[in-house]
């Protein structure tokens, strides 16, 4: 069996990678994949205490996670839609009318 | 190096060449196919912990109705093609990425290793049998409020999205 601190160390780096997208993205559905992806990283560290524990709490988690981040990525975008319509633009750059 | 270690480190390998391809491609629709490949790797990696209702609904929920939500939004949208690259943000975010991967690896280099080891499971583990009973005993509640979550949702997508005038 693939012992548990692998797959904490794999999430780790997928969350990390998801980090890094948000910051270096300038596109704003991009930077909401990258949100997607941490996200994933976290479920995956949900499933592997679940087995390494041998509770179903954690997978039930998970569950609760994937309704949460569906309705996350329906408002996200449905906020970049209308966005796009005012500004043309997904540039999170280019939003700085309340910036100081 | 046994079969699912070998397995594992496969899987691995492949679901961060592919999440580095979400972060790093300029066109966002090849983002978005790349983010539909890592999840499915990260769907087997769930079968692999025994979990396989929930990778079934991962490859179902995400990599099926998630995903194209995506791909008809960049369709609709059109947005220019390429974006530019900034080298400050690219070296704040690499910066940012490389801390919390020697955060990470510092704080698991702290678990002990019998822990590693895993619990013995029953037959039928994470099935939907499973699943259901703990959902809908222990879980009850919540599973309620997440319905209602998803009403809230539904309604506040088709408000934002809708046309104003």
């Amino acid at each position: 069996m693939v012992p548990l601190d692998y797959y904490l160390f794999l999430s780790g780096v997928l969350f990390a990678i998801g980090v890094v997208g948000v910051v270096i993205r300038r596109n704003l559905i991009v930077i909401l994949m990258s949100i997607e992806l941490m996200l994933n990283a976290v479920n995956l560290t949900f499933i592997a205490f679940a087995r390494s524990l041998g509770s179903m709490e954690g997978q039930v988690i998970v569950f609760f996670v994937m309704t949460v981040a569906a309705a996350e990525a329906v408002i996200g975008l449905a906020i970049i839609i209308s966005i796009f319509r005012h500004r043309q633009t997904l540039d999170p750059q280019e939003m700085q009318l309340l910036r100081w | 190096m046994t079969a699912p270690v070998l397995l594992f480190f496969v899987l691995a390998a492949l679901s961060v060449v592919f999440s580095l391809a979400v972060v790093f491609q300029r066109n966002p629709v090849h983002s978005a196919m790349a983010l539909v490949v890592t999840l499915f790797l990260v769907a087997i990696l769930f079968l692999t912990l025994d979990a396989p209702m929930v990778g079934i609904l991962q490859i179902l929920v995400y990599a099926g109705a998630i995903m194209v939500l995506f791909l008809f939004v960049i369709m609709l949208l059109n947005p220019e093609a390429l974006e530019r690259r900034r080298a400050l943000w690219w070296g704040l975010g690499s910066i940012a990425g490389l801390l919390l991967v020697f955060e990470f690896a510092d704080f698991l280099s702290d678990i002990p290793r019998q822990a590693a080891q895993g619990a013995a499971v029953g037959e039928g583990f994470g099935g939907p049998e499973q699943l259901a009973q703990s959902l809908f005993h222990d879980f009850v509640l919540p599973f309620e409020v997440a319905s209602v979550l998803l009403l809230v949702a539904i309604v506040g997508a088709v408000v934002l999205a809708k046309r104003e005038g």
